[in-house]
């Protein structure tokens, strides 16, 4: 692992981090999350405009894959209709391309999507349409930092994809949840380059009635660990829940019930108008405080 | 002694963050308990008194006279339960307990897996969910009346192929949402570490016992080994005793239709990837998204292939073959005829591979034997090129994963035609 990536000469993710420092809606940042071409390619382009004009911060976007384990039956639908329909991580670079200007991304991938794309390779295309960070969330820190040589994936995974990521100028973001011990925050802390992902309850994706309780406790001891901005995702469902985790957090993550809205609207137009609705009420509802 | 997480490039903890907390408890609840001296000593006690080991190894000598080398069978279907899965529950459940966990959940494919869960769990007062997938609710039915009886919970799994990699994903989500008071007890060599690691070394009383019983018997080593390789606990098990002696070590894949068709068979035809937790050969497209298997047997029809094996493979240590649905089915027949054992179908890959000649399956004639009404006289019809496999002095070990009750119905619609 050569010294030069890990320590790259510009601060990685540099307009995600100004989104969390000069939020739209002032107390946290606004970050939708859609499986990228769900329902279709054409709508999803239509929903990413209007998902920034309704107030968005950032665009979290999902490359679908066939087996994810970390969502729940929403993002799960979402991802095999999209595959169904020939998403690939390609149609999901080319969403961010198109947009790029408009608002930053960040892509959610698993991490076998990666490693078949191939690592450097997945990174440099993620770099070059705009994106600044990848979640990836079966690749917890100690994989993500692992050297794994052979197999024929070792070009990609040598020095560990934490390395490879930042010599290509991506972001990796670290994952923190209720169940992590202080031991782990303070390793998620230090390996954070542009924000923290926190999992808000012990559990997958999905709509829930109410914001986990482990979540206060969860960003106060991470808060010991780092200054990085807390985004914080899986189950923020409504808007009332939206400003709730923005009094706590800096960033709100709103997926599962985008992604039910969209499915649930009828046609194009629809799918727009209950996204955009749904995102607008949250930044009105996390700037009312 | 630390438990394994890599085999080579292979292994690790795919797995969410929520997860990690759970797999280092885990990783060090196991090294005590497997250094602990009562904890082996109740766990020996339930495998003799309650599992039923040792188990025989048998020489059947009419499968041996067809093969034309002395086969031996490790005779796991003789165990409670009725396949080789309950040697790895009963450890898991044991630490379960120990670790104050209230709850086991288990993904299945034929339900033997299940089935031994949903034993242990009946045993030691536990409380059970299975995860299975529809396809597989469907064709072992006997397994998941068991399993209802013995008071688990049947969770069927309607995605993807509704097998036994949906039902892992399912198993893995709701350990992801429980994981506080529930462990979590995977049936084979797969999964994040420390399972592969630790099912293999539950299971390796299989091998254990048999260097004992073959040197007792014939006063040497077996020349080879065969089991058949779904995840790979039944191999491993056998295997892991023998690893570094001179014996050869053959893993039987499922090859399904054909290896150019649907087949589960990872290590002949997939790519290294991450599926469940660990980075093991894979079926997979270009693009990375797991394909669907396909196997006549729920228990090998499966894309993904413990990680060990991954590096057995690419070390050469071990050699694997894939066998295909009629070679199996005729396999099933065969040796319910020449000895009066019903195997199961995954079980029957590994007869299948001892009964084929010196070809391998792409270039093997297809088998008379499975031609429609015909298949059953699987006492007369030769498997092909017979006698040149094996010299004549050999002694072969197959391991007899598990019996065929499950599987009697299925068998006999696809060998004789619905009734
Ligand atoms: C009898 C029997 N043998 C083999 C297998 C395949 O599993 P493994 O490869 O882990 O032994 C199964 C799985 O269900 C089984 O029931």
């Amino acid at each position: 692992m050569s010294g030069d990536a890990r320590t790259p000469a510009a601060p990685l993710a540099p307009r995600l981090r100004r989104a969390f420092e000069r939020p739209r809606a002032k107390r946290a940042a606004l970050i939708p999350y859609l499986t990228g071409g769900h329902p279709d390619v054409e709508t999803s382009h239509r929903l990413i405009a209007t998902l920034v004009d309704a107030g968005a911060d950032v665009v979290e976007l999902g490359v679908p894959f066939s087996d994810p384990i970390a969502d729940g039956p929403v993002v799960q639908r979402s991802a095999h209709e999209a595959l169904r329909a020939g998403v690939t991580p390609e149609t999901v670079f080319e969403l961010a391309a198109a947009h790029r200007d408009r608002v930053p991304f960040v892509l959610l991938t698993y991490v076998n999507s990666l490693l078949a794309y191939g690592g450097a390779r997945f990174f440099a295309r993620a770099a070059e349409a705009g994106v600044e960070a990848l979640v990836i969330p079966d690749l917890p820190l100690d994989e993500a930092a692992a050297t794994v040589t052979g197999a024929g994936v070792e070009a990609e995974t040598a020095g560990g994809l934490v390395a490879l990521a930042s010599a290509a100028g991506v972001s990796l973001v670290p994952m923190a949840a209720p169940t992590s011990t202080d031991a782990r925050l303070a390793m998620v802390g230090a390996a954070a380059t542009s924000f923290v992902y926190c999992v808000a309850v012990t559990g997958v994706t999905g709509p829930r009635q109410e914001v986990g309780e482990a979540l206060p406790g969860l960003l106060e001891r991470l808060r010991r660990h780092t200054a990085a901005p807390l985004a914080v995702g899986f189950g923020i469902s409504t808007p009332r829940q939206a400003a709730h985790v923005a009094g706590l957090a800096d960033g709100v993550i709103i997926g599962s019930a985008l992604i039910d809205a969209v499915a649930r609207a009828a046609g194009r137009e629809g799918a727009c108008a209950a996204a955009g609705d749904l995102v607008r009420r949250a930044g009105a509802a996390i700037a009312a405080g | 002694m630390t438990v394994e997480s890599r085999f080579g490039p292979y292994g690790g903890r795919y797995v969410p963050e929520t997860l990690i907390p759970a797999l280092d408890e885990l990783t060090s609840a196991y090294g005590e308990a497997r250094d602990d001296a009562a904890y082996q000593a109740e766990l020996a006690r339930l495998l003799a008194e309650y599992a039923g080991r040792p188990t025989p190894l048998y020489h059947a000598a009419r499968l041996s006279e067809r093969c034309g080398a002395t086969v031996l069978l490790k005779r796991e279907d003789l165990l409670h339960t009725g396949a080789h899965k309950i040697n790895n529950v009963l450890g898991q459940a044991l630490l379960a307990k120990r670790m104050g966990k209230t709850r086991v959940i288990a993904e299945t494919g034929a339900g033997q897996h299940g089935v031994a869960v949903a034993t242990a769990c009946a045993l030691l007062d536990l409380e059970c969910a299975v995860y299975m997938g529809t396809e597989d609710v469907r064709r072992q039915e006997l397994n998941v009346v068991r399993m209802r009886l013995l008071g688990a919970t049947v969770v069927p799994v309607e995605s993807g192929s509704c097998t036994l990699k949906d039902a892992m994903n399912e198993a893995l989500r709701d350990w992801v949402s429980n994981v506080g008071h529930t462990f979590y007890a995977i049936g084979s060599v797969a999964g994040p570490a420390p399972y592969p690691a630790m099912v293999r070394d539950l299971q390796a009383v299989i091998g254990a016992e048999t260097i004992a019983q073959v040197r007792e018997r014939y006063g040497r080593l077996p020349d080879e080994l065969v089991a058949c390789v779904g995840g790979g606990s039944n191999a491993l098990g056998l295997f892991h005793a023998f690893r570094h002696l001179p014996v050869r070590m053959t893993g039987v894949e499922a090859a399904g239709e054909g290896l150019d068709g649907r087949h589960g068979a990872p290590l002949a035809k997939g790519r290294p990837g991450v599926l469940h937790g660990s980075f093991s050969y894979l079926l997979q497209d270009a693009w990375g998204q797991v394909m669907e298997a396909h196997s006549v047997s729920a228990g090998l029809d499966y894309p993904g292939v413990g990680p060990e094996h991954a590096w057995l493979k690419d070390s050469g240590r071990a050699e694997y073959a894939a066998v295909t649905d009629e070679e199996a089915l005729a396999a099933f027949a065969a040796l319910t005829r020449l000895e009066g054992i019903i195997p199961a179908l995954e079980s029957a890959h590994a007869i299948a591979y001892v009964l084929r000649g010196p070809c391998d399956a792409a270039a093997a004639p297809p088998s008379p034997t499975v031609a429609g009404r015909h298949a059953t006289d699987g006492g007369r019809v030769a498997f092909g090129p017979d006698g040149t496999r094996f010299a004549a002095d050999d002694v072969v070990i197959v391991n007899l994963s598990g019996r065929g009750d499950k599987d009697v119905h299925e068998a006999a619609q696809l060998l004789e035609g619905p009734a």
